[in-house]
């Protein structure tokens, strides 16, 4: 076997600009968006809240499932539902995670699905918020029931249904709050729950160019 | 015409035509005899029968990559629709337009397990671009307009439209391809001009450039493929390209260095290794190409010119990534570069080509034919030698360790010239294609160079080649080995050869005699030339049985897991401990 010996010394990071090729373009950077300016490299998983307006046809969540099964990606929250009746265009609200470099590529590969108009990564294009519904039936008798009762007040929830041994909850917010009130619902009787996952909006003006209903 | 009722099966022979189609590959069932009924009663689109349905796509693949146009293929429910399946995902890898019409079992009978029923949408999602079940025979037509659109823009791909076959039945109001709404699906075909500015500037000062080019250049079109030369020439860059993309740039231009990746040319691979500037166009880092991610090209900036923003930062990151199609993007570049004075570093340049050189001494394809026993690349050299000034030729394969050799030993000089299966390695593509191909150029020399066992995977289709009088010239290495297999498991498995031969080869000039078609034996080194000849003589559909050294391994080669500039070369390298431990996972 022929062994390898290169000629040329490679100029780079030999002038002590470290990050400077001789080209003047900084090794690792790329093009223009804030977005890129964070660290491409970075192998910390960071959790993004994705929209997606789709046309409502037969099979389009199948191929949007398809997508992050098929490439290995996370789901850790899905909504859908129709957002207008006339254009037949639907929202989808993913919750997923991963490097930046592969929350890119599912963007990227999203944007590329025909029956998809937009993505929008809500986690970075400006504030959003995000809320989710739940349900809880919490079953008890005496001070559990009561107790149940009190936190629930607490934290805004409605009752939205009751029998002598039990209550159903309504919650409404972030996932986090969800998940603190069912930490607190367990002892309590807590039987089953029902979560709808995160819906999310951008905050503010709504950008014409942007294409969010 | 625009406005017409008609049933649904006249609507798929109207939207056909309509869309410019000529030829269909396909195979009738239950659930499409309506439209073959319609078939028959026309003869402005050309029906080949094929004998298998990964027959059908494949052709349509030949036909596709060899014209440019969309490839159309015609199937049946259920099994049909299931055997089209890798033809498919082989048009999704490698990007090739390919529109599936395939029948479906009646609307009110989905669901119910019917006879030759499949969820045909459900199981080509992941391998189609995009597909439509048609439920209504009024939206028939506009969505096989739809189709074809969305097949051909951007990055083109495979699309399937499933009919089922009370909509095949039922009138409708057909409408024309102007009428047809064709979606909002429009990928962006301008690039970045910022980008493309500060590609420019550092074409402008790069000492070490290398334009790394790709399939894309060819689905761009021959504008794309003229740019790219003008390019190429003006700044006196060199070039290499992947399998798929052989032939954008012609091997016998002067700036060319070969094939590039895993069995890719010496020079092509530690030029790749050590540039300071690589211009990807049209190519997408796949595997075969890198090596190990981390040490790939490690001093280069990057620049990725792809019609696919998935494409981009997908394997390699990449400093100027530039969306858009090849031809615009080219074609800007040229422009912006021009305008700010075609500079170049040409000292630099020149002693990158001076290093170059000196690696190219290395000769990396070289080997000595001695004795009787034919060394798969002799014979490939030697049918290279006889073929190439032929001004007509088109070259197909099938996958393996001869696939690599022709791409190492035959010289493309044009584009559409050279069909492969690259990104799914699908054995068993490169006959059917060669029948595609042939069909889409009834005088051109076709060549399918194959394995035996490659060969054997659809070698019904000799039936197909015989009935339209194809003279698809099919030559087989025969080394009675699945030879690539065969030497992984030399490098990797002990040289434990577990199911990597054939103990029942069929007698390929009597299977030819049996189909109608003509076969020549060439077993002898000495009767290499004149086994060709009569191989190129021969106007009719042929099968050369040229068997080979049976345990020849494919080099050079990077072993899986190894960067660019730890290449085995030729025979005496040292294969013992080529791959490590951390490779061998990696296929």
């Amino acid at each position: 076997m022929a062994s390898y010996s290169p000629a040329i010394t490679p100029a780079l990071y030999q002038d002590g600009k470290s990050d400077m090729s001789p080209l003047n373009i900084k090794k690792g950077s790329s093009s223009h968006s804030a977005y890129d300016l964070r660290d491409y490299h970075e192998q910390g998983t960071e959790r993004h809240t994705l929209a997606l307006i789709v046309d409502n046809e037969a099979g389009v969540l199948a191929r949007v499932i398809g997508l992050f099964s098929g490439r290995g990606y996370n789901i850790e929250s899905l909504t859908v539902a129709e957002i207008d009746h006339t254009g037949h265009r639907s929202r989808i609200t993913v919750v997923t995670t991963g490097t930046p470099s592969v929350i890119e590529q599912i963007k990227a590969q999203l944007g590329g699905v025909v029956p998809v108009h937009d993505v929008h990564d809500l986690t970075t294009e400006g504030v959003a918020v995000e809320r989710e519904l739940a349900l809880f039936r919490v079953v008890g008798k005496g001070d559990v029931r009561v107790e149940a009762l009190r936190l629930a007040d607490i934290f805004r929830a409605q009752v939205v249904d009751s029998t002598l041994d039990s209550f159903v909850f309504e919650v409404t917010g972030t996932s986090h709050k969800i998940d603190a009130f069912a930490d607190l619902m367990r002892p309590l009787g807590l039987e089953e729950l029902a979560r709808t996952g995160v819906v999310a909006l951008a905050r503010g003006e709504i950008d014409a160019e942007s294409g969010l209903v | 015409m625009e406005q017409e009722q008609m049933t649904g099966a006249s609507m798929v022979v109207q939207a056909l035509q309509d869309q410019g189609v000529d030829v269909v590959f396909g195979y009738p069932g239950g659930a499409v005899l309506p439209i073959y009924d319609e078939v028959f009663q026309q003869n402005r689109i050309r029906h080949v029968l094929v004998r298998h349905e990964q027959g059908a796509v494949h052709a349509a693949e030949g036909y596709a990559r060899s014209t440019g146009r969309p490839g159309v293929v015609l199937v049946t429910s259920g099994p049909g629709a299931t055997n089209a399946v890798t033809g498919l995902t082989d048009a999704l890898m490698d990007s090739v337009p390919i529109v599936l019409l395939s029948g479906q079992v009646p609307t009110f009978m989905i669901g119910n397990d019917a006879f030759q029923e499949a969820d045909t949408v459900g199981i080509t999602r992941p391998c189609t671009k995009h597909n439509w079940l048609v439920k209504e025979t009024d939206r028939l037509a506009s969505t096989i307009h739809e189709a074809f659109h969305v097949a051909m823009s951007g990055r083109p791909g495979p699309v399937l439209v499933d009919i089922p076959k009370d909509v095949q039945f039922a009138s409708g109001t057909y409408i024309g391809p102007d009428a047809a709404q064709t979606g909002h699906y429009a990928p962006k075909v301008k690039g970045d001009i910022e980008v493309i500015t500060s590609l420019a500037e550092a074409i402008e000062s790069t000492k070490r450039p290398i334009f790394y080019t790709g399939g894309g250049v060819i689905n761009s079109g021959d504008r794309a493929c003229e740019l790219l030369r003008r390019l190429v020439d003006k700044t006196g860059f060199p070039v290499t390209s992947t399998l798929m993309g052989l032939g954008a740039y012609p091997a016998n231009g002067k700036n060319w260095l070969g094939m590039l990746g895993m069995h890719g040319l010496y020079e092509a691979n530690l030029a790749m290794h050590d540039c300071d500037l690589m211009i990807n166009v049209g190519a997408r880092f796949d595997d075969r190409i890198t090596g190990r991610v981390q040490d790939f090209s490690p001093d280069s900036v990057k620049a990725h010119v792809d019609i696919d923003p998935s494409s981009i930062n997908k394997v390699i990151h990449v400093e100027l990534p530039i969306i858009g199609d090849v031809a615009h993007v080219l074609e800007d570049l040229l422009k912006v570069w021009k305008s700010r004075g075609a500079k170049t570093d040409a000292p630099a340049v020149k002693e990158w080509w001076d290093q170059i050189n000196e690696w190219r001494k290395v000769d990396c394809l070289k080997f000595e034919q001695t004795g009787s026993t034919i060394r798969p690349q002799h014979a490939i050299q030697r049918l290279e030698a006889l073929t190439k000034d032929h001004p007509d030729r088109y070259i197909c394969t099938e996958v393996g360790q001869h696939q690599m050799w022709a791409a190492q030993y035959m010289g493309m000089n044009d584009p559409k010239r050279w069909m492969t299966s690259g990104g799914l390695g699908t054995m068993g593509y490169g006959f059917p294609s060669s029948i595609g191909v042939q069909m889409a150029h009834p005088d051109a020399l076709v060549i399918n160079v194959a394995g035996e066992a490659s060969w054997l995977m659809n070698m019904q289709e000799m039936g197909t080649a015989v009935q339209y009088r194809l003279p698809v010239k099919q030559f087989i290495l025969n080394n009675e080995r699945l030879g690539m297999v065969r030497q992984w498991q030399e490098l990797l498995h002990g040289e434990r050869y577990s199911h990597s031969w054939s103990e029942a080869l069929p007698d390929f000039v009597k299977l030819a005699d049996a189909f109608g078609a003509k076969g020549i034996l060439i077993d002898n080194a000495a009767d290499l030339d004149d086994g060709i000849k009569e191989m190129l003589a021969y106007d009719g559909p042929v099968v050369v049985d040229c068997v080979v050294e049976k345990h020849e391994n494919c080099f050079p080669m990077i072993p899986s897991g190894e960067p660019h500039n730890k290449m085995l070369l030729g025979e005496n390298a040292d294969t013992g401990n080529a791959i490590k431990e951390g490779g061998a996972v990696l296929v």
